[in-house]
């Protein structure tokens, strides 16, 4: 399979503190990528990277063999742990919200015909994530989960063509974390995701992801800890997209730990 | 238990607001029937029904002179002056605060100027103003301007500025243009604080109007009690003074009023 999206040579820097160095990374479509590493490896960094939040130092990111300038787009769905939702509009709001910035340029607001299609369009995404009860509820009238599952639907109703989750149940209690693992991926397989997920959570990487990276100092310089960055120091191939069939129901914990693979 | 987890039932919390208010009424009472004892004649103390007959002329007595009566056109004038400057300066600050706080290009280029103006004592502006606008209506409108809105202007920059980067990213993800994002993110969730700012500069914009029309003025509120001044007519001073404080209190009730009832997300979970 060709590399959908490839990270060549990155480097990272502030100042003279080097935060990611080396980079070569390709994500194949249709892959579920999770990134771990400790705290400061320079995981979210990453993942601002590719959303186009920050430019790297060096190195060229490319989507479909196309350079990616450095600025967010529509092609890069993203969750973060908090804020992904606009508190000032309902669930159904926040969903349509979207459709109305591409279809209306200059009011962002859609009227009539084209407004009762968009909103049916996001009342049957906002039932596949399991909020058909909430159209009308504003985020303050929400549960964590139930706002993660919101910024999930808006952010799918774009169909990117990669979706960016940085610690997206990082802040929800283990219960609803294991419902919301269930719900992200039935997500990735039936609407064909490619899903890079950035996670503090090693039991999570591995049940969810077909693919483990893990980020660290290769090096260490006790004298002058920052000039040297982190960068790829495992690439855990797990398993293809086709053997996740029989996952849906299955509990996080039954599976195997995948065998540690050197690079 | 310690006072600061004493809680206040509503009946309660309104008793123990009223105490103080009446205790100040009792107490001016007194002295002004102290006063009275000794003087019957006092101006600098008036009792009510002194007050009353100074009030009523103005209320239900046409001046001879213009043929108004002077109570509403003065009401009317002032509330005129303070409606079009709180208009002007809410406007223009939810039009800077907006660009400014969204693009930095233009936080960076005129940032330091609004900072600039906003540090200038707008009352030393006032013989600029008198001088360039002459002494007409637009004088005391632009000073209110001048007065409140670069306050304004920084509290809705900061606030949009101060908005969750994650949103203006998550935007953008969404297909959202920087007019896009202007309008439809940091527009609503600059509404309930552009009233809290207007709730805010309502004091200071009273200060200014009351100034303007001390100075330079045939009619308001402010005109009338320095005018009447000069006769020591704290008969006339008073009901004035009270009448203002009403007016304020109403609206900033209603302003207050509004912001839960249009934006109640912004109000707490419960709605």
């Amino acid at each position: 399979m060709t590399a959908l999206l490839s990270l060549r040579d990155i480097w990272v820097e502030f100042g003279d503190k080097i935060v990611l160095e080396k980079i070569n990374l390709d994500v194949a479509a249709g892959s579920f990528v999770s990134i771990v590493g400790p705290s400061g490896a320079g995981k979210s960094s990453l993942l601002r990277l590719v959303l186009g939040q920050e430019a790297p130092s060096r190195g060229t990111i490319s989507l479909d063999g196309a350079v990616l300038p450095p600025e967010c787009g529509p092609d890069r769905g993203v969750v973060f742990q908090r804020y992904s939702v606009f508190p000032h509009l309902t669930a159904l709001q926040n969903t349509m919200f979207g459709l109305e910035c591409a279809q209306a340029p200059l009011l962002a607001r859609l009227f009539g015909s084209a407004r009762r299609a968009a909103r049916d369009e996001a009342v049957a995404m906002l039932e596949a994530v399991g909020l058909g009860d909430a159209l009308q509820l504003y985020p303050a009238q929400m549960s964590g989960g139930m706002q993660q599952r919101l910024a999930i639907a808006q952010a799918l109703l774009k169909r990117p063509r990669i979706l960016l989750l940085d610690e997206p149940f990082g802040a929800l209690d283990p219960g609803i974390r294991a419902d919301m693992h269930v719900l992200i991926r039935r997500l990735w397989r039936e609407h064909a995701l490619t899903v890079i997920m950035v996670t503090h959570d090693i039991r999570e990487a591995f049940s969810l992801g077909t693919r483990v990276l893990a980020l660290d100092k290769r090096r260490h310089d006790p004298h002058a800890p920052h000039r040297y960055g982190a960068t790829v120091v495992y690439d855990l191939p797990l398993r293809p997209r086709e053997d996740e069939a029989p996952a849906e129901t299955a509990e996080p914990e039954d599976k195997t730990p995948p065998q540690k693979v050197a690079v | 238990m310690r006072w600061v987890n004493r809680k206040m039932r509503r009946n309660d919390r309104m008793i123990a607001g009223a105490v103080p208010i009446l205790a100040l009424l009792v107490l001016y009472l007194v002295m002004a029937a102290q006063r009275h004892a000794l003087n019957p004649s006092d101006k600098i103390l008036p009792l009510p029904d002194a007050m009353a007959r100074g009030l009523s002329a103005l209320l239900f007595q046409a001046d001879p002179l213009s043929g108004h009566f002077l109570f509403w056109t003065d009401t009317f004038a002032s509330l005129q002056r303070l409606g079009l400057g709180l208009g002007i300066a809410t406007l223009g600050a939810l039009v800077a605060g907006l660009v400014l706080g969204v693009l930095p290009p233009v936080r960076a280029t005129l940032g330091p100027l609004v900072t600039a103006i906003a540090v200038i004592p707008p009352i030393a502006l006032l013989p600029v103003l008198f001088i360039a606008l002459g002494l007409g209506e637009t004088a005391k409108v632009a000073l209110i301007v001048v007065g409140i809105a670069p306050p304004m202007i920084r509290d809705i920059t900061d606030h949009i500025a101060s908005l969750p980067r994650e949103q203006i990213i998550k935007a953008q993800t969404l297909g959202a243009s920087s007019w896009q994002i202007m309008i439809r993110v940091a527009l609503p969730q600059a509404m309930p604080r552009l009233i809290q700012a207007v709730r805010l500069a309502l004091g200071p914009a009273w200060v200014f109007l009351i100034s303007a029309e001390a100075i330079a003025a045939d009619t308001g509120l402010g005109y009338r009690i320095f005018l009447v001044r000069r006769y020591l007519a704290m008969d006339v001073i008073i009901p004035y003074v009270a009448w203002i404080a009403l007016l304020a209190i109403t609206l900033d009730f209603a302003l207050s009023l509004a912001s839960r009832r249009l934006f109640p997300w912004a109000h707490g979970a419960s709605h």
